[in-house]
C-alpha cells in the first residue's frame, strides 16, 4: 500500500503561559511513499518526525493537508479504521497480559463479519510470533522479557492483523548498542518478508541509513531532503543535511572561491567550475582526505588514532568549525604513503577527493551546484 | 575479623531501630498482648488488679450478649453495603473527573472537601438533613413530603431508616479519599496503552475492562482492604449521628460496644471489652486474609 502525504501540516496551539505561541510541528510535508518500502524519518529531537508518524497513524489530526493510503483518503478516518500497526517507543505492552494475550488483543477487537474463530485467532497469533521468533515465550509476561524480546512482541502485536502500513516510533532507542544492531536487521528482515510498507522514526542517522530504502531528513517541521540513503549522503542539499548524516561528522570550513580556485585559509585546495569569487562553507567528508606529501591542504596534526581497519587522523585548522578535523584514511592509502611522509613540522598534508567535498552558500546554507575538480 | 565487623554492624542496626522498637513495643505490642490476656481473665478489675479466674467465660458472655450481637450485625451491614458502594461510586466519579477538562480542579476540590471536614461537624449537618425536631422535619423529609411521600424519622425512627442514614453518611465520608487515590491511579496509567489500544480498534468499554481496570487494580484492592478495616472500626460517625446511647438506639457498632463496656454508662468491664476487641480483631484478620487470597488468585505472579 503506498502512502501519500499531501501538504501535511500540523500546528499545535501553545500551552499555558505560551498560549499565543503556536508550534509548527510539521510544515507542508509532501511525499509519496512507494508500496512495500522501508522509510526512515530522520531528524534531531523536536523536528516533527514523531508527529508525522502520529499523523499517519491518525492519533493526531492534521491542521492542513491530506493523507492517502493507496487511492483512499484516510485523513478523516480514526486510527482503528486505517489498517495500521503501530509500535511505540517504549512498546506499550500490556504488563498484566502474557505475550500470547498481548498479541491476541487486537484480534479480539474484530467485530461483525471480521470476527475470527478461536482456532483462526490462535493460528494468526502463532504466525506473528513465529515471524518475530518469540514463539517460545508465549506464556511469559512482558516484565519477564528482555528489551529486545519486548520489542519483538510489540512488533508481533502490530503485525498480527496484517496492517497495510506498519509504523515504528523510535523502535531501537530503548535497546543497548549490540541489540540495536541485531534488531534493526530483524526489522529489515520482517519488512522484506512481509512486504508491508513500513515507516519508522529515528534520530540515529546510522540506523536510518543502514536499513531504509529511503530516508526523509527533517528539521523543525520542515522536510529537508528525501532520497535513498546513499544519495542523500553523497549529495546533501544543504549544510544541515550534510552535518546530520555521517559519523564522524562532516568537517566544515570557511572557504573562498577566487577565480576558479577554492581556498581554505591560504591553501588553494581544489578548482571549481561554475561559481566564481564567493565566500562559501566547505564541507569535507572524513573519507575525503588523502594523505599526500605534496598535498594542497595542510592541517596541524594532533594525533593519529588507529582503529584497525583504518586510521583516523585528528588535526586542527583555524578555518574549521568543528573542534578538530577528522579524517578517515583507509588501509590502502596508508600503505601507499605512510603518515610520517605526509607530516612535516607538525603539519599534515592532504589532497581532497572532489566528490567528497560540498560547497554551501554562507547566507542560505544551501548547497552550491558547482563542479569541483582536483587541481 | 570479618565476622566481628558484621556483628558490630548488626548491633549498630539494632541501635538505630531502638527508638522505634521501644515506642511501638510500649504503645502497641504491649497493649495488644495485654488485651489478649485480659480477655481470658474473668472479672478483671483494673483498680485492684485482681480477677477471679481464667477461661473463655468473657467470650461466652460477649457472644451471648444481645447488644454485642446487634453491634456485630450493624457492623457487618455497614461494611457489606458501604465498601463496594463507596469504591464503585468513587471509581465512577474518578473516571468522570478524568473525562472532563473544564472545572476539573474545582470539582476535585469539592469532592475532596468532606475529607478535611470534621466528623462531628459533618454529623451535625446530617442531623439537619435527617433529624425530626420540634421545629423542623429535616430537609430530606421536607423533600419526601414535597414529592408526595410520607416522612420518616431517620434518627429516632425505624431501624432501616437509621441504617440508611448511617450507610449514606459513611459512603459520603470515605468517598473523597477514594476519589483522590483513584484519580491518581487513573492518571498514572501511561497514555501509550490507550493509544495502542485505540490503534487496535478497542472499544471504550473493553479498554476500561481489559486495560484500565487491571492497571489500577492494586489501588482498588488497597481501597477495599482499608475500606473494610475502616468500616469495621466505625464508631465516631455513629455517635455523631445517633448520640452516645447507641445500644438503646439499636445502632451500636463493635468498636462502640468495646467503648461502652469500658467507659460507657454501663461500663467498667475491661474483660468483656477485651474479649469483644479480640473478636473484632479476629474478624478483620480473617477478612483481610480472604481479600489477600482473592488477589493472589487473580494475579498469581505478583
Amino acid at each position: 500500500m503506498k502512502v501519500v502525504l499531501e501538504n501535511l501540516t500540523k500546528i499545535f496551539p501553545g500551552r499555558d503561559r505560551k498560549k499565543g505561541e503556536k508550534v509548527v510541528a510539521v510544515s507542508h510535508f509532501n511525499f509519496e511513499i512507494p508500496d512495500g518500502k522501508l522509510i526512515g524519518l530522520l531528524g534531531p529531537s523536536g523536528c516533527g518526525k514523531s508527529t508525522t508518524l502520529n499523523l499517519i497513524s491518525g492519533l493526531v489530526k492534521p491542521t492542513e493537508g491530506r493523507i492517502f493510503f493507496g487511492e483512499d483518503d484516510v485523513t478523516e478516518l480514526p486510527p482503528e479504521n486505517r489498517g495500521i500497526g503501530l509500535v511505540f517507543q517504549n512498546y506499550a505492552l500490556y504488563p498484566h497480559l502474557t505475550v500470547r494475550q498481548n498479541i491476541l488483543f487486537p484480534l479480539q477487537n474484530l467485530k461483525g463479519k471480521d470476527k475470527l474463530s478461536k482456532e483462526e485467532m490462535d493460528r494468526k497469533v502463532m504466525e506473528a510470533a513465529k515471524l518475530v521468533q518469540i514463539d517460545e515465550l508465549m506464556e511469559r509476561r512482558p516484565r519477564e522479557l528482555s528489551g529486545g524480546q519486548q520489542q519483538r512482541v510489540a512488533i508481533a502485536r502490530a503485525m498480527v492483523k496484517m496492517p497495510k502500513v506498519l509504523l515504528l516510533d523510535e523502535p531501537l532507542s530503548n535497546l543497548d548498542a549490540r541489540l540495536r544492531l541485531k534488531t534493526r536487521e530483524e526489522i529489515r528482515r520482517i519488512q522484506q518478508e512481509t512486504k508491508i510498507t513500513t515507516i519508522f522514526v529515528t534520530h540515529d542517522q546510522e540506523e536510518a541509513m543502514s536499513i531504509s530504502d529511503m530516508i526523509v531528513v527533517m528539521k523543525e517541521g520542515v522536510v529537508h531532503q528525501i532520497g535513498r540513503p546513499q544519495e542523500v549522503y553523497d549529495s546533501p542539499v544543504n549544510l544541515f543535511v550534510a552535518k546530520f548524516l555521517g559519523t564522524p561528522p562532516i568537517n566544515v570550513f570557511q572557504g573562498t572561491i577566487r577565480g576558479d580556485r577554492l581556498y581554505i585559509g591560504g591553501d588553494a585546495v581544489l578548482s571549481v567550475d561554475g561559481v566564481c569569487d564567493k565566500e562559501v562553507y566547505v564541507g569535507v567528508r572524513p573519507e575525503g582526505f588523502v594523505l599526500q606529501k605534496e598535498g594542497a591542504f595542510g592541517c596541524h596534526l594532533n594525533r593519529v588514532e588507529v582503529m584497525g581497519r583504518d586510521i583516523s587522523v585528528v588535526s586542527a585548522h583555524k578555518e574549521c568549525f568543528n573542534e578538530t578535523v577528522r579524517s578517515i584514511i583507509g588501509t590502502e592509502t596508508r600503505s601507499d604513503i605512510g603518515i610520517d611522509h605526509a607530516v612535516q613540522d607538525g603539519i599534515v598534508r592532504f589532497s581532497l577527493i572532489p566528490h567528497k567535498v560540498f560547497l554551501f552558500d554562507r547566507e542560505t546554507e544551501e548547497r552550491i551546484e558547482a563542479e569541483v575538480r582536483s587541481l | 575479623m570479618r565476622k566481628k565487623t558484621v556483628h558490630i554492624n548488626s548491633l549498630k542496626g539494632w541501635l538505630y531501630l531502638l527508638p522505634a522498637i521501644l515506642f511501638l513495643g510500649i504503645f502497641m505490642v504491649y497493649p495488644l498482648i495485654d488485651v489478649f490476656v485480659y480477655s481470658f481473665e474473668e472479672g478483671y478489675n483494673s483498680a485492684s488488679q485482681t480477677y477471679f479466674g481464667t477461661g473463655f467465660y468473657n467470650y461466652s458472655y460477649v457472644l451471648h450478649d444481645p447488644y454485642f450481637l446487634q453491634a456485630v450485625k450493624n457492623t457487618f451491614i455497614l461494611v457489606i453495603i458501604t465498601v463496594p458502594l463507596s469504591t464503585g461510586i468513587a471509581l465512577l466519579i474518578s473516571i468522570g473527573l478524568q473525562a472532563v477538562k473544564p472545572l476539573r480542579e474545582l470539582l476535585q476540590t469539592i469532592y475532596f472537601l468532606p475529607y478535611v471536614t470534621n466528623t462531628l461537624a459533618v454529623g451535625m449537618v446530617f442531623m439537619i438533613l435527617f433529624k425530626k425536631t420540634a421545629y423542623s422535619e429535616g430537609l430530606i423529609n421536607l423533600l419526601i413530603t414535597w414529592l408526595g411521600g410520607t416522612g420518616v424519622d431517620f434518627i429516632d425512627g425505624p431501624y432501616w431508616a437509621k441504617m440508611f442514614v448511617l450507610c449514606f453518611y459513611t459512603v459520603w465520608v470515605v468517598m473523597p479519599f477514594k476519589i483522590l487515590i483513584l484519580t491518581g491511579a487513573l492518571a498514572g496509567v501511561d497514555r501509550q496503552y490507550y493509544h495502542a489500544a485505540r490503534v487496535d480498534g478497542t472499544s471504550k468499554f473493553r479498554i476500561f475492562m481489559r486495560i484500565t481496570l487491571p492497571m489500577i487494580s492494586p489501588m482498588i484492592f488497597y481501597l477495599v482492604i482499608t475500606g473494610f478495616i475502616g468500616a469495621f472500626k466505625a464508631y465516631s460517625d455513629v455517635v455523631a449521628l445517633f448520640g452516645t446511647n447507641l445500644n438503646a438506639a439499636q445502632m451500636n457498632t463493635m468498636v462502640g460496644y468495646v467503648y461502652d463496656m469500658l467507659y460507657g454508662d454501663s461500663g467498667g468491664y475491661p474483660s468483656y471489652a477485651s474479649a469483644a476487641a479480640i473478636i473484632l480483631f479476629a474478624i478483620i484478620l480473617t477478612i483481610t486474609c480472604i481479600n489477600l487470597l482473592i488477589r493472589l488468585k487473580n494475579q498469581p505472579d505478583s
